[in-house]
């Protein structure tokens, strides 16, 4: 209750401090969740609709990624942006582009694989009587996309969820810098060890809220088509 | 003078424990050309090679004198947009009805000509499904949509794969006269698959019986079912072959 009255006064008071640390999360997240869904989809759509000889591999390797742990994928992203890394030249570190890039490693193969098992249940026989009916590939991929909308909706919902919800991974290669990288998980952490748990449980509130509310949109978008198309 | 469309030589298609194997076999425009056969004689594996769907192992393709061979068998897409299949099983988009019959023209990128559609919707009796979501559809209107979205584009060959199998009296005649229609007034090549002798009785020019990957004999529907040649096709027609 105290966290709730305590999110509600930092919301109301138009608190610059908690605003910007929301800001960031949603464009971290947000920007996370769009090149993962430009990557997650095609790369799911690609695997459930074609066979190929190496396909098993490539879809454990899949699977892996999503139970990766997103502490992991920081360290791997920290060492590859880290002055001493591959791409250190690019001074990404501690910046919101390294936490997006971690943001990526952790929602892409989400967005992939449940993509790519909306995609599967698609009937084939539809599949072949699309091509039949003169559709190209891409146009046969596409529809195959908008048969499976629940389930691609599913996946982008399962990428933001994965995105906007860790702290791991930002925690290491944004470096929790108050007004630049801080965002929602890493706010939390900081409060808590602070001791400030009404402030903790209001920006856990707030990301709650936040990833209900972006669920809920996404799932009115998807009903609206729905009945638009029926 | 009908057109050859199609010439076939020494076609094979290999599977485990199945053999396509077309000799030689010519098909022309305007005519309907009946496929009987019991269940795994190669018929829908000959559709889906006349339709580009799967390519052969060996042998070549003649299409409206260009030849294709396995290594050649993808045609442009202008050709294999003059083909289409009806298959036995309708698959239809979700959405409505229209949304489905006007598919190919929108993947062409064609203009939607309401009056020729409409013409087409009413000669298959499915004016007042337009606007119903296709998962609705009984197997009869399914196949009347199927067979309406098949034909909005006009194609120059129509494959059927048994697209009256288990459907009853009404929707095959409705089908039946839909497609001869169609077949007089464009004159395109119909290859239509049945295991009813009836149904090649009424609507075909020439009938082919098919066997084992074979084919049995191919000759004019008097011919076929008055004086067939071979030995089997009269043991077919008198019911001794199984399915």
């Amino acid at each position: 209750m105290e966290g709730l009255v305590e999110s509600l006064r930092l919301l109301w008071g138009l608190d610059p401090y908690v605003y910007n640390i929301i800001i960031v999360s949603l464009r971290v997240s947000g920007l996370a969740l769009l090149f993962s869904a430009l990557i997650g989809i095609p790369l799911g759509t690609f695997l459930g609709l074609t066979n190929f000889p190496g396909k098993p591999l490539v879809t454990a390797l899949l699977y892996t990624g999503m139970g990766f742990p997103p502490v992991v994928v920081g360290l791997f992203v920290f060492i590859l942006f880290s002055t001493v890394g591959p791409m250190g030249r690019l001074g990404w570190l501690f910046t919101e582009r390294a936490m997006i890039t971690a943001q990526i490693i952790i929602a892409f193969p989400l967005v992939a694989g449940f993509t790519m098992a909306a995609v599967m249940s698609v009937d084939r026989n539809l599949m072949r009587q699309l091509r039949a009916l003169g559709a190209t590939k891409i146009q046969a991929s596409w529809a195959a996309i908008k048969e499976a909308r629940v389930g691609v909706l599913v996946a982008i919902i399962a990428g933001f969820g994965g995105a906007i919800s860790e702290v791991g991974a930002v925690m290491l290669v944004g470096g929790n810098i108050e007004g630049k990288t801080r965002v929602l998980t890493t706010a939390i952490v900081l409060e808590t060890r602070k001791g400030n748990f009404g402030v903790a449980l209001a920006f856990g509130i707030i990301l709650l809220g936040l990833t209900f509310f972006a669920n809920l949109a996404m799932l009115y978008l998807q009903k609206r088509q729905m009945f638009a198309r029926e | 003078m009908q057109q050859t469309s199609y010439k076939l030589h020494n076609l094979r298609k290999i599977y485990p424990g199945f053999e396509l194997h077309i000799a030689d076999l010519s098909l022309k425009d305007g005519e309907i050309f009946c496929l009987l056969g019991p269940s795994g004689a190669g018929k829908t594996t000959l559709l889906r090679l006349l339709n580009f769907l799967e390519e052969p192992d060996e042998g070549e393709v003649v299409f409206r004198g260009q030849k294709y061979t396995p290594r050649t068998y993808l045609p442009s897409l202008p050709i294999m947009r003059q083909i289409t299949t009806v298959f036995q099983r309708p698959a239809l988009l979700k959405g409505n009805v229209w949304q489905n019959i006007i598919y190919p023209l929108r993947i062409r990128h064609q203009k939607v000509d309401n009056e020729a559609i409409m013409e087409i919707v009413n000669a298959l009796g499915i004016a007042s499904l337009l606007k119903q979501s296709s998962s609705t559809l009984s197997g009869g209107e399914a196949q009347r949509v199927a067979l309406a979205r098949a034909l909005v584009f006009q194609p120059q060959v129509l494959l059927l794969d048994e697209p009256t199998a288990n459907l009853d009296p009404a929707n095959i005649m409705i089908i039946e006269q839909m497609v001869t229609k169609y077949a007089a007034e464009r004159k395109p090549t119909v290859v239509w698959i049945t295991h009813n002798h009836f149904q090649a009785k009424r609507v075909g020019d020439r009938v082919c019986l098919m066997e084992g990957g074979r084919v049995v004999e191919v000759s004019d529907k008097e011919k076929f079912f008055n004086d067939p040649e071979e030995q089997r096709t009269r043991e077919f027609l008198a019911g001794k072959t199984f399915y």
